[in-house]
């Protein structure tokens, strides 16, 4: 196995989807390419780090503004329906 | 580094609120909005990299959601649905921004060269002793802003919201080893910008 094939499966190594043969194999390149290793290794911290990061968290006073607007969106198209419903004779449900 | 991460949870009685909410339930529907709107917040805040347009994303894949909720069929998840159409929001809103750049998720895949890591050094152990949270998050998402949108959409999904490849691809559009494709090249090429950062400082006090 050489590096470049290592890199291939990196994807599916670090997923844990392999079968035991091709995972066996991979460790075993593991075990003598430093580079690979660190590579492997630094990936992954780099995938925890994004995971752990709470980049991008919506903030309570914007989650309560959004779900508020959300909420009214939906019952401005909710009345939109019904009255399009009522006027077409159907029985609005309630 | 075995941190919780907020990772959606199927939870037995989402198929009632659904149900509930194709009735007209509105209060049915804000209980899936709860459940749900911190992830699509940051979903289109990773793929359009701008708060207004997020906001936008958030309330608009909302709506539409409870507008179509008739068209959900219930084969997938709703949270899988859901992420479709808000990514379909975030791609569009991001498009509209820089119509002098093609946005797509067909985005070219180039040879394997470029995702042959050039720089190869041990990184520090904890990463989060080198710089405070501000800044750490301020590193993460200069970051991942210079990733083309099609590889920071499959690596948010895959690896921040926790999406099986299944599902990325179902949500996408693509096929599963695209999906795979660019979750290895946006993986190789965060880590090789993060590298700059992050390396062991060797020669420093040893710490
Ligand atoms: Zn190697």
């Amino acid at each position: 196995m050489t590096c470049s094939d290592f890199l291939k499966e990196l994807t599916d190594y670090l997923d844990d989807s392999m079968d035991a043969q091709t995972r066996a194999e991979l460790e075993d390149h593991l075990q003598w390419c430093h580079n690979c290793y660190v590579v492997c290794n630094t990936t992954k911290m780099t995938i925890e780090i994004y995971r752990d990061s709470h980049l991008y968290e919506l903030p309570d006073d914007l989650r309560t503004r959004l779900r508020t607007a959300i909420v009214s969106k939906c019952e401005g198209h909710k009345k939109q329906v019904g009255d399009h419903r009522e006027q077409s004779g159907s029985p609005t449900p309630k | 580094m075995g941190t919780i991460q907020p990772k959606v949870e199927a939870a037995g009685d989402e198929i009632t609120l659904v149900h509930a909410a194709k009735a007209g339930d509105i209060s049915a529907f804000e209980e899936l909005v709860k459940r749900y709107d911190r992830n699509v917040f940051r979903i289109a805040q990773h793929i359009t990299q701008n708060r207004e347009d997020a906001e936008d994303v958030v309330q608009d894949a909302f709506l539409k959601a409870y507008q179509n909720l008739a068209n959900f069929q219930e084969q997938s998840k709703f949270y899988t649905w859901l992420v479709r159409i808000a990514v379909n929001e975030a791609l569009m809103r991001l498009r509209r921004r820089r119509p002098e750049r093609m946005v797509s998720l067909d985005e070219n895949i180039k040879t394997e060269e470029d995702s042959m890591p050039r720089e190869v050094a041990d990184w520090s152990p904890n990463p989060e002793q080198l710089y405070n949270q501000g800044e750490l998050k301020e590193i993460l998402g200069k970051t991942i802003q210079g990733l083309p949108p099609s590889f920071r959409t499959v690596f948010v999904l895959r690896d921040v919201e926790g999406l099986s490849t299944e599902e990325t691809a179902d949500a996408l559009d693509l096929s599963i080893p695209a999906v795979k494709s660019r979750l290895l090249r946006a993986r190789l090429q965060l880590r090789e910008r993060l590298n700059k950062y992050l390396k062991n400082r060797t020669g420093g006090d040893g710490k």
